[in-house]
């Protein structure tokens, strides 16, 4: 069944089944494989991909959710705060082996649209549901951190 | 299993219908408190009845005290952490839809409905007793401005009360129907609303 997606400012089409997970239809049928596949079930975060600027793991959520919704992916973000987080990311060498960190800046992202200057609490439980198996969860906070003076 | 004789089918069609009697059997009905001659023990009597919906772990897992809500029939804190925020609809940057939709998705095991959230604060029925969510659930301070009437109209109608009876997966949903419950909702306030002691 054709579903028209907005993804990354661009108009998409897919046919595709309407249950087919957001994800597999942005890495197997769009080759949007930035988005990463970590446990299929919204435990581990590193899935997340913005709708109409909000948080949302594409493993757990069926494509027609979006449909007609704009979608942005880690290859289509752009905006300041985005720009402020990749560039704190870069500056402090937060990434590890790397695997979770699209989902990492995607939800540091949307947690900075929204609240500017978060606290560390803000920054924990915006960031509660992205687990990174190489421990950088304290150079992801200060990251946070730094990206928000930027954008100040 | 294998069934050889017509008498082993008899019997495991027999066991088919008396296990589906069992189960639509979770609720009495409402009209089955009618031998209890008092009208306020009936009430109480429909109430506590009720209460097996109100206290099952697939209604107070989203009406916690505190700022997680919890999951499962064993009622263990939300996985990954959430916690409420400012309007009961999760943190900035974690809300609740960023995991739950507008319906269950098996795929990922998610529940999901149109308008997942937790309870209000003033709305907490974990750790309370029977009598507490009575008095709690009469209340226009705490129960969002309703009347009885609205409180009854919303238990045997709301879609996200109803979720509770389709809670999809292997999620094990509240004991008897929606419908059942409304009409014993109905009752309790037909006959005065009274609370557990």
């Amino acid at each position: 069944m054709p579903i028209s997606l907005n993804v990354n400012g661009q108009s998409r089409e897919v046919d595709v089944d309407p249950a087919t997970p957001l994800l597999w239809v942005l890495r197997e049928d769009l080759g949007l494989t930035g988005t990463k596949y970590g446990c299929g079930i919204a435990q581990c975060g590193a899935c997340t991909v913005h709708v109409e600027g909000e948080a949302l793991r594409s493993c757990a959520a069926p494509v027609r959710v979006v449909a007609g919704r704009k979608v942005t992916t880690i290859e289509g973000v752009n905006s300041p705060a985005a720009k402020a987080v990749q560039k704190a990311w870069v500056e402090l060498d937060v990434v590890q082996c790397g695997y979770c960190q699209s989902g990492q800046i995607m939800s540091a992202t949307a947690l900075l649209e929204k609240k500017p200057r978060p606290t560390d609490q803000d920054i924990d439980q915006a960031m509660a549901g992205n687990i990174c198996r190489c421990a950088t969860y304290h150079r992801i906070r200060a990251a946070i951190h730094a990206a928000a003076k930027q954008l100040a | 299993m294998k069934l050889q004789t017509g008498k082993s089918v008899s019997t495991f069609f027999l066991a088919l219908v008396l296990s589906g009697a069992a189960f639509a059997a979770d609720l009495r009905p409402a009209d089955s408190f009618a031998t209890v001659g008092d009208r306020a023990e009936r009430s109480r009597a429909l109430f506590a009845e009720a209460g097996k919906v109100i206290q099952h772990p697939r209604c107070l897992n989203c009406h916690p005290v505190g700022e997680r809500p919890t999951q499962g029939t064993d009622m263990h804190p939300h996985s990954p952490l959430v916690v409420r925020g400012a309007d009961d609809e999760g943190a900035v940057g974690m809300r609740c839809t960023t995991c739950h939709q507008d319906a269950n998705f098996d795929p990922a095991g998610v529940p999901g409905h149109p308008l997942w959230h937790v309870a209000p604060k003033k709305m907490a029925w974990q750790q309370q007793s029977l009598k507490q969510i009575c008095e709690q659930v009469k209340d226009p301070r705490r129960n969002g401005g309703k009347t009885l009437s609205q409180i009854q109209e919303h238990m045997a109608h709301d879609t996200l009360v109803g979720w509770a009876w389709r809670p999809g997966g292997t999620r094990e949903p509240a004991p008897g129907t929606q419908e059942q419950f409304g009409a014993l909702i109905a009752a309790w306030i037909e006959t005065g609303a009274a609370c557990p002691r």
